[in-house]
């Protein structure tokens, strides 16, 4: 059955967790080149296309305490086996953070969507990944876990370079978390070549108004080279401005200027740049306006 | 590796190794060729069947992941001899040509069904956007999903 052009993964070892010390104990069992599978979308293609040629897969799809989206506190936490269907339709989320249900919207296809999970996407790292520039412009952090014990790390600080995290092969990614901001508003906003493409370049921001002026704010930027996929001198230009046309505009060239895209089959790099201006622009405007109850 | 799961509501055990990829399984092992096999990188949609009543890109799931799960193909929509409305959509709107990606759209569009029953042509749309035709039929399949939403089912589908 070995057919013309059918790509195979190599062989590979199986192993399914039932719990996250169970999985914690599987990666040490089978060692430095087993991998953690959740919705598999990103691992299975690059098996299959042989990038990646784990010697074991310990698959987590069925470790309950890694499901389910909840408040603590005054923090919204997403378990890492929270798929994409169930972030774009969560109340919870939609509720404090409109930015989620508009960037899973351009996230892939429906049915992709059913499978592919918010902590699998944080942990392949995608230089254009969509929900690490949700996650930076909310300034969220994550939970690592591994056998002596948990720490949380800001997502801000979490990418390590195109497909590299904090994340050691010895722990697992457990929860995404997000601090919950009374009166902000959030938006999200993409420019890709076709419906459920990759983006050409996409802007996510919040904004608090408060008393007139931007009290709090926050800028994240994929697909085109900023650093950590946020934009910290933008946000530090806004607070305590009026978030007018002018100076939301300045704010999103300062963001467009610290961006550093290269030239693809997507686009040149001005053309970028000049998307990460005006996606950060539109972004800015709505969450303020969201903000301001318009 | 030993695995036991249920497709179209028979149960099946078979040897597999960790590697093969569930659209394999389903067509070469269980020899359900309903289940067509395109792209082989999650963008055509055309091995779309359903996981625990959710549809999957089957190119892109291992067959052990599907280990205890309940799977529904193409093969499972009839009821005997009477099609789904959605089958029957298809062929009253003319809702394919060559064949290829009809399988995959009419596992779609029957969840799309069973969750909004009612859907508007731009929800139809956005439902099917992971699912590519290259016969350019799109009218058409927007056409056969709506006909089969007009018609619905009287007897109860097994996932």
């Amino acid at each position: 059955m070995e057919g013309e052009g059918m790509q195979t993964p190599a062989p590979v070892g199986y192993a399914k967790a039932t719990s996250v010390s169970d999985a914690l104990a599987l990666l040490k069992k089978h060692g430095e080149d087993s991998r953690i599978v959740a919705g598999g979308h990103s691992l299975i293609p690059m098996m299959r296309l042989r990038i990646a040629a784990p010697e074991a897969l310990i698959d987590i799809n069925d470790v309950a305490e890694l499901k389910g989206i909840s408040i603590e506190g005054n923090e919204i936490v997403i378990g890492a086996m929270v798929r994409h269907a169930e972030v774009l339709s969560s109340p919870i989320l939609f509720e404090h953070y409109a930015i989620f249900r508009e960037a899973e919207k351009l996230i892939a296809d429906p049915i992709v969507r059913n499978r592919g999970t918010i902590g699998g996407s944080m942990c392949q790292a995608d230089p254009s990944e969509d929900l690490s520039a949700v996650g930076a412009a909310l300034k969220g952090t994550v939970v690592i876990q591994s056998e002596s014990g948990t720490r949380t790390v800001a997502l801000r600080d979490f990418h390590e370079g195109p497909y590299m995290t904090k994340v050691a092969q010895s722990e697992i990614l457990t929860q995404v978390r997000f601090p919950i901001r009374p009166g902000a508003g959030s938006a999200y906003e993409k420019v890709e070549r076709r419906v459920g493409d990759w983006p050409v370049a996409s802007a996510g921001t919040f904004v608090v108004v408060k008393d007139g002026v931007v009290d709090d704010c926050g800028i994240g930027l994929t697909a085109v080279g900023a650093e950590h996929f946020c934009a910290p001198e933008a946000e530090a230009f806004l607070i305590g401005k009026e978030p007018t046309e002018e100076n939301l505009s300045a704010a999103a060239q300062l963001a467009a200027d610290s961006c550093n895209p290269f030239s693809d089959q997507r686009g040149p790099a001005d053309y970028k740049k000049h998307l990460a201006h005006e996606l950060t622009l539109r972004a800015l405007r709505r969450s303020a306006a969201a903000s301001q109850g318009a | 590796m030993q695995i036991t799961l249920t497709v179209n509501g028979t149960e099946y055990t078979r040897d597999v190794e960790p590697r093969m990829l569930l659209v394999h399984f389903i067509r070469d092992e269980l020899l359900l060729r309903g289940t067509h096999w395109g792209c082989d990188t999650s963008n055509c949609g055309t091995c779309t069947l359903w996981v625990d009543g959710e549809p999957v890109k089957s190119c892109t799931m291992l067959a052990v992941m599907a280990d205890g799960r309940a799977i529904r193909t193409v093969e499972g929509l009839a009821n005997g001899a009477e099609l789904d409305p959605i089958q029957q959509g298809f062929i009253e709107c003319h809702g394919l040509q060559c064949g290829f990606c009809t399988p995959g759209m009419m596992m779609t569009g029957r969840w799309l069904l069973d969750n909004n029953p009612n859907p508007s042509e731009g929800e139809i749309r956005e439902c099917i956007s992971g699912q590519i035709c290259r016969c350019t039929g799109y009218k058409n399949i927007v056409s056969a999903i709506q006909w089969a939403a007009e018609h619905p089912a009287t007897s109860e589908v097994t996932s």
